[in-house]
């Protein structure tokens, strides 16, 4: 899933500083999962954009909130059409896709990010997540025993381990395993370790022009027929 | 023929004595200058490093240039931090034009070592890639499959760490190194004998060369501080003892002595075929160390 977190207070304050009737508006999925941006969170920073204004003695903004199924997806947005009209500007608490769908279908309407989107990754242990994939457009895991050099080696190379492990920790970062003993010793265990052997050409990164469009018609046809 | 005055020498079976100098911060040349002239004739050649330790510096190529400039054979060191493969296949031209024939192939310290913390880490291609990418200049044609005007021809390395603490990956690695095209290997510091002995049973297989990297550790303190903070520098409890068994201020030359009996040891017993001497910024002792060693 996405991760993401919240944006520092002082920061978020800063960036609806001009606007008076601000929407919190969350996301039901990632960021809900996450921690960072659910209905739980809208209203703890409601809470607490309130609280700060008290404190300064003002009452320059009015807050509402509202949480959304699916902030990238605009058949949710959509829904917010009404709510939308009654304010200055969205503060969406939803990924950098949930912002930029909501500012597609809102032209007349400031949308600020109110989350840092972190990476794509797997929670750990509680409260703790993992960056576990780059989105390369290229997988490889085949090939790595389920473990992406792309996105836990440093330097995401192909074919093999720098010099600078030590301790089956990362030179860039101590607290890191070394994406490439973990390959390494995984492919031992599963007898494969052929596939570390081979060597593997430089990426091709007109695999991943920038930005990305998928296109799966027949998936799409087959959602319209099943209704 | 051979493709470098470096190469005749690896394929003469003489003991390689290589050093290598870094190049400054800034346009002063002045330090490294003092530094070539005082080396270039009492070694085989001389590496210029490429931004070591992820610390902007003059460029190894510039480097380069001012070791052929006064005469001496030099080594390019090449690192895929910060180039894409347009830049790398770039600067291998212009190399090649300027009579610098003989290229050391790295992946690259990470940026997080280096004092420019924020800049975006490349990595378009590694160690292994580049080694083939110069195979494939040498074909006449760039990475794109295009025909070049004119085919440099290069005497290729690489490194590989014989005391790494997993080795068994290293061993892959190097094996990857050997079929991409390497022709000699600069080692990672070597401090005890027993993991390069090991390394060479084993490397021996390979027709290359290997040149045992020797580190001049000046004191206690560098030597736990590049523990710590150098990339895959290892330093043993033993070395880091015999440093603090000195006084105060004579950690210089203890280090000088432990790099001359590791160089003697290694030429006296056979165990590789020659040795790349990093004296990190201490280059004007190399030369008692290359004297003392019987070089």
């Amino acid at each position: 899933m996405i991760v993401a977190e919240q944006k520092p207070l002082d920061e978020i304050q800063r960036m609806i500083a001009p606007y008076e009737k601000v929407l919190i508006l969350g996301c039901g999925t990632c960021m809900t999962v996450c921690g960072a941006g659910g209905e739980r969170e809208v209203s703890l920073l409601h809470s607490a954009l309130r609280l700060a204004q008290a404190r300064a003695g003002s009452n320059m903004h009015q807050f509402s909130e509202y949480t959304v199924k699916r902030q990238c997806d605009p058949e949710f947005i959509a829904l917010l059409a009404d709510r939308v009209r009654e304010v200055d500007a969205i503060l969406s608490l939803g990924c950098g896709i949930g912002v930029q769908v909501a500012a597609e279908h809102f032209p007349d309407t400031p949308v600020l990010p109110g989350v840092n989107t972190s990476f794509m990754g797997a929670v750990s242990e509680l409260g703790v997540w993992d960056e576990r994939c780059a989105a390369c457009g290229d997988c490889r895991l085949a090939e790595t025993a389920g473990i992406c050099p792309i996105t836990r080696c440093t330097k995401g190379i192909l074919n093999g381990p720098c010099a600078g492990t030590k301790n089956g920790k990362c030179e860039a970062n101590k607290d890191i395993d070394c994406a490439w003993i973990l390959i390494y010793e995984r492919l031992a265990r599963l007898g494969q370790l052929e596939k570390m052997r081979r060597y593997y050409p430089p990426r091709n990164f007109r695999t991943i022009p920038r930005p990305r469009r998928l296109v799966n018609l027949v998936k799409a046809d087959m959602g319209e027929e099943h209704g | 023929m051979a493709k470098s005055l470096f190469e005749e020498k690896l394929n003469s079976g003489k003991f390689i004595v290589t050093a290598e100098v870094g190049p400054q911060k800034g346009v002063d040349c002045s330090d490294m200058v003092h530094h070539i002239k005082l080396l270039k004739d009492k070694v085989d050649a001389l590496n210029v490093t490429d931004h070591q330790s992820s610390v902007m510096r003059f460029p190894s190529l510039g480097g380069c240039l001012l070791v052929k400039e006064l005469g001496g054979e030099p080594i390019l060191q090449v690192t895929c931090r910060d180039r894409n493969r347009l830049a790398l296949e770039a600067d291998l031209l212009f190399a090649y034009s300027r009579g610098i024939c003989n290229v050391l192939c790295l992946t690259g310290d990470s940026i997080d070592v280096g004092d420019h913390k924020e800049a975006k880490p490349v990595f378009d291609l590694d160690s292994v890639q580049l080694l083939r990418l110069i195979r494939t200049l040498e074909s006449g044609k760039d990475m794109g499959g295009n025909d070049l005007k004119g085919a440099p021809q290069f005497c290729i390395g690489a490194s590989v760490h014989p005391a790494a603490d997993r080795i068994e990956p290293q061993l892959i690695k190097f094996e990857k190194k050997v079929a991409a095209g390497a022709q000699f290997f600069q080692t990672q510091g070597i401090y005890e004998l027993d993991s390069l002995r090991r390394f060479m049973q084993y490397a021996s297989q390979f027709n290359v060369k290997i040149l045992a990297g020797i580190i001049l550790m000046a004191s206690v303190r560098m030597a736990q501080y590049m523990n710590e903070n150098v990339p895959g520098v290892i330093v043993p409890q033993s070395v880091i003892d015999e440093l603090a068994s000195v006084e105060k201020g004579k950690g210089l030359q203890k280090g000088i002595e432990i790099a001359v009996r590791t160089i003697k040891a290694i030429k006296e017993q056979n165990l590789c075929h020659g040795v790349h001497i990093m004296a990190v910024g201490r280059e004007s002792v190399v030369p008692e160390i290359i004297e003392a060693a019987g070089l």
